[in-house]
């Protein structure tokens, strides 16, 4: 199963739902990975509602496993992109165009969905319109408050920062007009003083 | 507590008749002070001393929210009514003192929406009227679609055409014309807010649409003031002030306490902001409930609201 129980914590880390069909002027959903289960389960729930969607779909280490269930679901644009960065342009177009009472379905990774939400409401999209669905990786977007770099999919705790080498401890502190989670240096005041590295969540 | 109780006392500067129907009443303070600010929607409550009966009838305030020299309402002929709006209509000159109840917005802009998109049918043009206003000076996108059954009743509309020709679109009953709701509502761009004033079947058709088409009921807005229905008189007990009054035909609960002195909270006076919610301690009989504010569930014989609602049966016991 690809979805995970995260354990409770602060006020500002984001919390996720479970996808469900809803009426609505347009439906745009975006999914990464094993978030394409979630639009299933939409799907398969509605699937009248899915032959209106336009999906974008980001396979990531998945590769074909979803991209043709997602086809025979039959949305009206199925569009598949290589990673994030290389459907922003087409998402800020189809969420500009999206009339009010559009529906947004976002499911996958955090770091997807929290840049996806990040834009959708800069674009002016009401936040209640926006349902989310974490399935799959437990990586974190991280910025390092340090140096301002962000890093993608990080795993562990402490990692070091891609950009400047710091030791950063990942903290819950969210941000969500980054999206991204905090990552704090652990050894500043005795460096090399590292606790080992521990896989998220084990 | 009631905002009610917190009064202007204005003079009428102006009365001015728009049509078969409508007339404009214009204000300044009675002793020459500026009169408070206000938001664009709001309302105020005009106190009509009727021989002994004192009549109490909330209006939209529509001039300009920043002018303090002067407050104006529309008010249309209702002869059907309970005899505020004609009362207005055939008795009060200009030069006549009345007191106004401090102004009060249960239909306020939206000011984080990016785009405003209204709706009026007749009357329910005047509070866009001074929102409008207030968006001139502000500035802030909007769109205004008003029906109004002729040309001759569409009050206002020329003014706000000849201000913003393309901004506003009209529609006229007797021209067979219709808002092209559905097409509107599922063509908005994000961040827009909907607001309707107008008659109820108008409201329920807005409000249903852009429901149906997925908007978040946090970006529709909808005023719409009832005014309180006659019916059969009835008595009730009030167990805080120990009183027991019966309310007359023509007369709301609400009023009928304010005659016997109890002092009983109102914002709106038509069933929309919630002030005026009341304990029900018991009952025997039948509540009617005609207002917008309380949920179906408890409409369980728990809470009346005294400004439209009624009753009918033997025993009313109210926490008041
Ligand atoms: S006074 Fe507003 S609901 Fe009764």
């Amino acid at each position: 199963m690809s979805t995970f129980d995260f354990p409770p914590s602060i006020a500002s880390r984001p919390t996720y739902g479970a996808l469900a069909p809803r009426a609505g002027a347009a439906q745009i959903m975006l999914a990464d990975a094993e978030g394409a289960e979630a639009l299933l389960a939409v799907a398969q729930a509605d699937p009248e509602l899915m032959h209106r969607a336009h999906v974008i779909y980001i396979p990531k280490h998945t590769g074909e496993r979803f991209t043709d269930p997602l086809r025979a679901a039959a949305p009206d644009i199925l569009h598949i992109a290589p990673s994030y960065p290389a459907c922003t342009q087409r998402l800020h177009r189809v969420f500009s165009a999206a009339p009010m009472g559009a529906q947004i379905y976002l499911a996958g990774t955090e770091g997807l969905i929290g840049q996806a939400m990040a834009l959708a409401l800069q674009i002016g999209i009401p936040k209640s319109a926006i349902q989310t669905e974490h399935r799959g990786s437990v990586a974190r977007r991280v910025q390092c408050v340090h140096c301002k770099g962000i890093t993608e999919d990080v795993m562990t705790d402490p990692f070091q920062c891609g950009h400047c080498g710091l030791n950063l401890f990942v903290r819950d502190h969210y941000s969500r007009r980054l999206a991204a989670f905090q990552g704090v240096c652990i050894d500043a005041e005795d460096p090399g003083n590292v606790p080992p590295s521990v896989e998220l969540y084990s | 507590m009631s905002a009610g109780l917190e009064k202007l006392p204005v003079i009428v500067t102006a009365k001015v008749k728009l049509n078969d129907l409508v007339t404009r009443f214009e204000f300044a303070h009675a002793s020459g002070k500026a009169l408070p600010p206000f938001s664009g929607g709001a309302h105020t409550v005009v106190e009509m001393q009727d021989g002994a009966k004192t009549r109490l009838n909330p209006y939209s305030l529509m001039s300009d929210p920043m002018d303090p020299t002067q407050y104006a309402i529309s008010v249309r002929r209702d002869a059907a009514g309970r005899g505020g709006s004609v009362f207005l209509h055939d008795k009060v000159q200009v030069g006549d003192k009345l007191m106004l109840g401090m102004p009060v917005n249960l239909f306020a802009l939206d000011l984080t929406a990016r785009k405003h998109l209204m709706i009026a049918g007749g009357i329910g043009i005047t509070p866009f009227v001074a929102q409008i206003k207030q968006l001139q000076t502000t500035g802030g996108a909007f769109e205004l679609h008003y029906s109004a059954r002729s040309q001759a009743l569409a009050s206002y509309a020329d003014d706000l055409r000849a201000a913003h020709p393309k901004r506003v679109n009209l529609y006229l009953d007797d021209q067979n014309q219709q808002i092209p709701l559905e097409r509107l509502l599922s063509g908005q761009p994000p961040g827009t807010h909907v607001y309707v004033c107008g008659p109820r079947g108008m409201i329920d058709w807005v409000l249903a649409t852009a429901e149906r088409l997925g908007w978040p009921p946090e970006a529709v807005h909808s005023e719409e003031f009832l005014a309180p229905q006659s019916g059969k008189p009835f008595t009730v007990d009030l167990a805080q002030t120990g009183k027991t009054i019966t309310v007359g035909e023509h007369e709301s609960l609400l009023e009928a306490m304010e005659r016997e002195g109890v002092d009983a909270p109102y914002l709106c006076r038509g069933g929309a902001c919630g002030q005026c919610e009341t304990r029900v301690i018991a009952h025997d009989g039948t509540l009617q409930h005609n207002d917008h504010w309380l949920e179906d569930d408890e409409r369980d014989g728990s809470k009346i609201m005294p400004c439209v609602s009624r009753f009918e049966g033997s025993r009313l016991v109210l926490d008041r």
